[in-house]
């Protein structure tokens, strides 16, 4: 329902690049973009808003957004932006900021309900948390009803509790409007509550698109259980080694053997997996 | 002193600020799209635009009042334009104080304009375009709300500034009492004419009026600031 084959020259951190994407969107997918900061995906955002030129074609239903050098204004093309400064309009209060955008009092109500903002609907942004900032600017995006949902990284400022939340409000938005929706994400866990389709950017170019079990799931060869994490410190205890290792916000310890630790150095990006037993799984709540 | 300032004519003042009044207004109006263009463009003619809007804070006045004296003077082709376009003439009279005032002002009109434009978010107004809204809409209800300081300041520092001309008005309205005779001008004919008291009163109205201006945009800016709690 999105076609999409397009190319830009980029000027990143790692010298010249180009960004060259061939896609297709199916209508109500919802599309998580991943990769390295630098690899081009705040950038795609921006050229399927129109905020950015590149040359090639973006078609949506039947309506060519942009062929060749010929391209409709952003104005036109029906589209919702979550920032991820939230980029809400100062001077006017919550309900002012979505009505601004399509003056439908019915729709705007039932968007804030849903999101449980009711209450804040004649404050000032600068009178609201960044998790209630967040809701107001998903719900302003929803407002035009729009054909395309773009969002670049929207909870990354948020702490990981405000996340989850704000995650089941956009899961809760996009069952209830079926919006097409493409998200700027690193966070696994979010992608995979989130997401249909995973894609993963690197050095503008697509390398990786499928399911986000089949993308995010690192397991490999016969290992079952598998992280990745960044190794600390090595410490000499006894007769052993005992590796620190960072994995997603925890510190484990694992013991390492004289022949594993030659092939590893202090900072080194590593796995930490096991293959004979199955983990044993507790819940803490 | 009493009397003094029962018969004193008031002419010179009211002229003042009717000039700065319609400079202030006109220049708003024309700034706008101006500033707007500077503070969002990377075209490289940028530096030649702003170098040429803040040429009036560096020339000396009398220069700036020759070339607009020259140009808009009966013998050039704007002043015979407007002469048998409209049957204005453009120097000495109020009119031809206007057009210089719009001048000599623009750059205090333009800078704070365009230092306001360009601390938006630049965010926030995308938000506004992807809602559909115009680059018009957008200005008039997203950024200029925004930037209520930097506006006051553009506003308030221009009407100031009109009323403290002196060297270009003179050159290009010289002083013909009720139509270019204005403060400024009127303090510097007292003076050579050794009418010291007169002088006096006239003086200290204006470093009084220019002070009351001044300190009311200054607090306004430090409560403003205070509320919407940025910068």
């Amino acid at each position: 329902m999105i076609h999409l084959d397009i190319d830009k020259k980029l000027h990143g951190s790692n010298g010249e690049m180009s960004l060259e994407i061939q896609l297709d969107i199916q209508e109500g997918e919802f599309i998580a973009l991943s990769g390295k900061s630098g690899s081009g995906k705040t950038t795609l955002l921006r050229i399927l808003a129109g905020l950015e030129d590149s040359s090639g074609i973006i078609k949506v239903s039947n309506d060519f957004w942009q062929n060749g050098k010929t391209k409709i204004s952003t104005q036109k093309r029906k589209i919702g932006f979550v920032f991820q400064d939230y980029a809400l309009f100062e001077n006017m209060s919550v309900l002012e900021n979505l009505l601004y955008v399509n003056n439908d009092k019915e729709l705007a109500l039932k968007l804030l309900e849903m999101t449980e903002i009711s209450e804040l609907k004649e404050r000032l942004p600068n009178k609201l948390s960044g998790g209630q900032k967040q809701r107001v600017s998903l719900c302003r995006a929803m407002m035009n009803k729009p054909k395309l949902l773009l969002m670049d990284e929207p909870l990354s400022a948020l702490d990981p509790s405000m996340r989850t939340k704000l995650q089941s409000e956009i899961l809760k938005l996009h069952k209830e409007f079926k919006t097409t929706t493409i998200m700027v994400s690193h966070d696994p866990s979010e992608i995979y509550r989130l997401a249909s389709r995973v894609l993963v950017l690197s050095q503008g170019k697509i390398v990786n698109d499928g399911t986000p079990k089949d993308v995010l799931l690192k397991t490999s060869g016969s290992a079952k259980f598998a992280f990745e994490g960044e190794l600390l410190d090595i410490v000499k205890v006894d007769v052993i080694n005992v590796a620190i290792v960072s994995i997603g916000q925890q510190l484990v310890e694992v013991v390492v053997s004289d022949s594993e630790l030659e092939n590893l150095k202090i900072g080194d990006v590593i796995s930490v997996s096991t293959k004979a037993f199955s983990p044993i799984i507790k819940s803490l709540g | 002193m009493i009397e003094t300032l029962q018969t004193l004519n008031y002419e010179p003042f009211i002229l003042s600020f009717k000039l700065a009044a319609v400079t202030t207004l006109i220049l708003f109006i024309l700034s706008i799209p101006l500033a707007w263009w500077l503070s969002q463009t990377s075209s490289k003619t940028k530096p030649f635009f702003e170098a040429i809007t803040a040429l009036p804070i560096v020339l000396p006045p009398s220069v700036l009042g020759f070339y607009i004296l020259v140009a808009l003077s009966q013998n050039s082709p704007i002043g015979v334009f407007f002469e048998d376009m409209f049957g204005v003439k453009l120097i000495f009279n109020f009119t031809g104080l206007v057009v210089a005032s719009c001048f000599y002002s623009l750059p205090f009109m333009v800078q704070p304009l365009q230092g306001g434009f360009e601390s938006i978010n630049k965010n926030m107004l995308e938000a506004s375009y992807c809602a559909g809204k115009s680059k018009f809409e957008t200005i008039l209800k997203v950024a200029l709300p925004n930037m209520k300081p930097a506006l006051l300041t553009a506003l308030i520092v221009t009407f100031a500034h009109t009323v403290g001309e002196f060297g270009v008005v003179l050159m290009v309205g010289g002083s013909i009492p009720g139509e270019t005779k204005v403060a400024s001008v009127a303090i510097y004919e007292m003076v050579e004419i050794m009418d010291y008291s007169s002088a006096h009163i006239y003086s200290g109205l204006m470093v009084l009026l220019s002070f009351i201006v001044l300190l009311s945009v200054y607090i306004f800016n430090a409560k403003h600031t205070k509320r919407i709690g940025i910068r």
